[in-house]
């Protein structure tokens, strides 16, 4: 009897294992029901023509551009060429194309469809939002200006050769990354219908788009990855509404779900959902923007002070329900420059009106502060606020705007101050320039920050070669900010996504948690999706 | 009723015009634009240059007479413009969303005209009783509900416990999808058809010529379905197209929350996105919609009322 009982817990332990490793073994087959949060619909289909978030969730499926973020490694990776060779004044970038690459009307990607695609960008008379990254290209504003037809920067070589020369020295992967500049065939771009029925080289190929509901798509078979994508289908689901997401969550309709503050507590706090939890630093600041021209922020006692007299761990505890990591910088941890050894500014409100006193302002000061509705960084954060600023004088009047509007107000400077959100990354250099004395208010500088010791630092990290030494200077630029506080620097948002316990290969990606790699995505046999 | 219909249709053109140069006006003077709405709640960054252009090409800095001008000209020929967000004509955009929403529509009013009436009818029939206490306490519950709350326990209840139906989207286009998102949105009206079902029966109970046809004798039943519920009609009728027409429009909350694919979802959307030719689109459709639904209501009046054709 004993034996049999050991033979029984021999083959369950056995069993168990097996049914594991099963598990852990990528599946073929099945389908992926991913969620699109953002919007009741999608903008386009044509990458090109969108830089929302919400259009890329799909469009990543379908399309790549020539780089893609590495989430394993946290850099920026080669996607549809094997290598780049940089000449010695770090301008000229030559890649060999992947020769493995094909459409999904089953024509090989060659040099020429790199050409033809970032030449497409610049269509002055079009507006692609991409044009920004592409205008670093040797010629490409002469073509958006309408002056050249050509991009003179972009060579082809061979059939799998390009050359690619830059205006400045930059890393190339920043710019050619984005959506915006992924690689389409032109023959399927001129047939005039692209957005609604688009051809790309991604791991899934576009088979059925109905408007405000849903995209569905097909494992495409000639994708580049040996073996890849595990899914037969990805179905991409609009659900806009966080509180039916989470209904149809529970209820095992998608695999999927971003979550919000309240909802996060919420799937904390249950035993089942707790287990499929993906969380992420995403490369979003939230912070309160100062316009430095507009007295009395152009002083830096004033700022500071009013960092010290917040409880900012306090407001990420119990307003946003820890779903933030305190900011420390402007910079996101994700950043190779980021500077783990900093503290964030302490709540001291008698530091903070010692530092008001010398400035002039014993009795504090009435400003307005500018914000939305948002939940994490708009006028809930601000209520709680107000009565810490009071404390020290500092009255604040409320004006509240749409998120529309905040944007609108930032770029014309119309502002005193105002809570946000801002993406500060993965290009560290680009992000700080936002601070860079000569960068205009309607580019991103809305503070109209003005240092030379910190412009000098921008400078020397543009021209360092050297990685290593160009981090090392960026670090020391995003420490000065730091230490200036041309913000109230509250927090880095921590992405939640919640998960189907059969879903499998999810990568906490912190350019934007949504943004997930399809061709690494498998469902095992437990999916109820058919 | 050839002039009924010519009255009407001369009456819908100004009313008409009068939205448009409304709705375009509002537009113009709201803060924000389009190309700022690309910051998506701080997600993307936006390049100045190519926020000029866009601007430029979307026509948005041309002097505001001439856009008016513009837009007017080419609604005149069923033009509604290119999207802003998508890059495609409206009527496109709109055209894919216009099954969804009928449909939508008239699973919510068939819902509300078979539960409402009869609720209704059945309650004035017997008043006072237990049948028309609660059926009034469920109409006046039905014209209280919000939408969303009410869309959200159906559902947790038909979804999540009983697995019933579908908690979402549109499916295969099938019954299964729409049912919930139509009983969300065609609770208001059926409460409100209950309530005037009820008053205009009893109200004709009380009238001299049904008291009259029972004192000829005429059997209870034949009193009802000749003398009362012909009469009750025009007043049932009357709620049934202003709520009919009104309900593509108050279908924007249902539709955002069930993540259907309708004419409101897309409306909410392009709201907060500033695509205003779409915006533009989707109020006009929604409008020509009610005018389209109260001229076959005013028609209907004189089918049903001889007094109507002959005035």
């Amino acid at each position: 009897m004993r034996k049999l009982v050991w033979l029984a817990a021999a083959l369950a332990i056995w069993g168990a294992g097996v049914a594991d490793a099963q598990q852990q073994t990528p599946r073929k087959g099945g389908t992926i029901r991913m969620t699109a949060p953002y919007a009741a619909s999608f903008g386009s289909l044509d990458p090109q023509a969108t830089p929302r978030a919400q259009d890329w969730i799909v469009n990543q499926a379908i399309h790549r551009p020539l780089y893609m973020w590495d989430t394993a490694n946290s850099k920026l990776a080669l996607e549809l060429a094997t290598e780049v060779k940089t000449s010695d004044d770090g301008l000229v970038h030559t890649y060999k194309l992947r020769n493995d690459v094909y459409f999904h009307n089953g024509r090989k990607m060659t040099a020429d469809d790199v050409i033809w695609s970032y030449t497409r960008i610049m269509d002055g008379s079009k507006g692609f939002p991409g044009a920004r990254y592409i205008r670093v290209i040797k010629g490409a504003a002469e073509v958006e200006k309408g002056q050249a037809k050509e991009i003179s920067g972009l060579k082809k070589i061979d059939d799998f050769t390009v050359e690619i020369t830059m205006t400045d020295r930059v890393e190339p992967g920043y710019y050619l990354f984005a959506g915006t500049t992924a690689i389409l065939p032109k023959e399927e771009v001129e047939k005039g219908n692209f957005a609604s029925a688009p051809v790309g080289l991604g791991p899934f190929k576009f088979k059925e788009h109905i408007p405000g509901s849903r995209v569905v798509m097909e494992r495409f078979d000639k994708f580049y990855k040996p073996g890849k994508p595990y899914a037969d289908k990805l179905e991409v689901l609009i659900m806009a509404e966080a509180a039916a997401r989470d209904v149809a969550f529970r209820n095992k309709e998608i695999d999927t779900s971003i979550l919000g503050p309240a909802q996060y507590v919420a799937y904390r706090g249950d035993a089942e959902l707790s287990k499929g939890i993906l969380e992420v630093a995403e490369m979003f600041t939230r912070a309160v923007t100062f316009n430095h021209t507009v007295k009395p922020f152009g002083d830096k006692r004033v700022r500071q002070a009013f960092n010290h007299a917040i409880d900012t761990d306090l407001i990420i505890k119990r307003l946003v329900k820890d779903k933030a990591y305190r900011a420390t910088g402007w910079l996101p941890p994700s950043s190779a420059a980021f500077d783990k050894s900093v503290k964030p500014y302490a709540f001291d409100q008698a530091k903070a009106k010692k530092l008001l006193t010398e400035a002039g302002l014993p009795n504090g000061f009435e400003f307005e502060l500018t914000t939305s509705q948002n939940e994490s960084w708009g006028l809930p954060i601000v209520e709680a606020i107000i009565p810490m600023l009071d404390k020290v004088g500092i009255k604040v009047k409320p004006k509240l705007v749409e998120v529309t509007v905040l944007t609108e107000i930032a770029m014309k400077g119309e502002h005193t101050a105002y809570i946000g959100s801002n993406l500060t990354g993965p290009d560290s250099l680009a992000t700080l320039r936002c601070y860079y004395s000569k960068t205009p208010r309607t580019a991103c500088n809305y503070t109209g920050f003005s240092n030379p010791a910190y412009d000098k630092l921008l400078d020397d990290a543009a021209q360092e070669g050297d990685t290593g030494k160009r981090n090392d200077l960026l670090k020391q630029a995003n420490n000065l900010l730091f230490d200036e506080a041309p913000v109230w620097f509250f927090n880095y948002n921590k992405a939640v996504l919640a998960y189907q316990p059969w879903i499998h290969g999810l990568q906490a990606n912190p350019t934007e948690i949504t943004h997930q790699y399809p061709e690494d995505i498998w469902v095992d046999t437990r999916s109820p999706a058919k | 009723m050839l002039l009924v219909l010519t009255r009407r249709l001369a009456n819908v053109i100004p009313t008409l015009v009068a939205v448009v140069a409304l709705v375009f006006l509002l537009f113009s003077v709201l803060p924000g634009s389009f190309v700022s709405a690309m910051n998506e709640d701080g997600r993307t960054s936006i390049d100045p240059a190519v926020m000029e252009r866009m601007r430029k090409e979307m026509g948005l800095d041309d002097p505001l007479p001439e856009r008016f001008a513009k837009y007017l000209a080419h609604t005149a020929v069923g033009d509604l413009g290119i999207s802003f967000r998508t890059r495609e004509p409206v009527t496109k955009l709109i055209g894919a969303r216009v099954w969804p929403s009928l449909k939508l529509v008239f699973v919510a009013m068939a819902f509300a005209i078979s539960v409402g009436v009869t609720l209704g009818f059945f309650a004035a029939l017997r008043p006072g009783s237990i049948l028309d206490t609660v059926s009034m306490v469920f109409a006046i519950s039905g014209l209280s509900l919000s939408q969303f709350w009410f869309g959200l326990m159906l559902m947790y209840l038909f979804a999540l416990q009983l697995k019933w139906l579908p908690s979402f989207g549109y499916g295969d286009g099938g019954l299964t999808h729409v049912i919930l998102p139509a009983v969300a949105l065609g609770v208001g009206p059926m409460a409100l058809l209950a309530r005037t079902t009820r008053a205009a029966v009893l109200e004709i109970l009380n009238a001299d010529f049904v008291r009259t046809a029972r004192s000829k004798g005429m059997s209870e039943r034949r009193v009802v379905e000749w003398h009362v519920l012909r009469n009750a009609l025009v007043l049932v009728i009357t709620i049934v197209g202003l709520q009919f027409g009104s309900l593509m429009g108050a279908a924007v909350v249902v539709e955002k929350l069930f993540a259907w694919p309708g004419v409101g979802s897309l409306l909410v959307d392009s709201v907060f996105q500033r695509d205003i030719p779409t915006v533009q689109g989707c109020i006009l459709l929604i409008v020509l919609f009610f005018l389209f639904i109260n001229t076959l209501v005013d028609l209907a009046y004189v089918v049903i009322d001889p007094r109507i054709r002959h005035g």
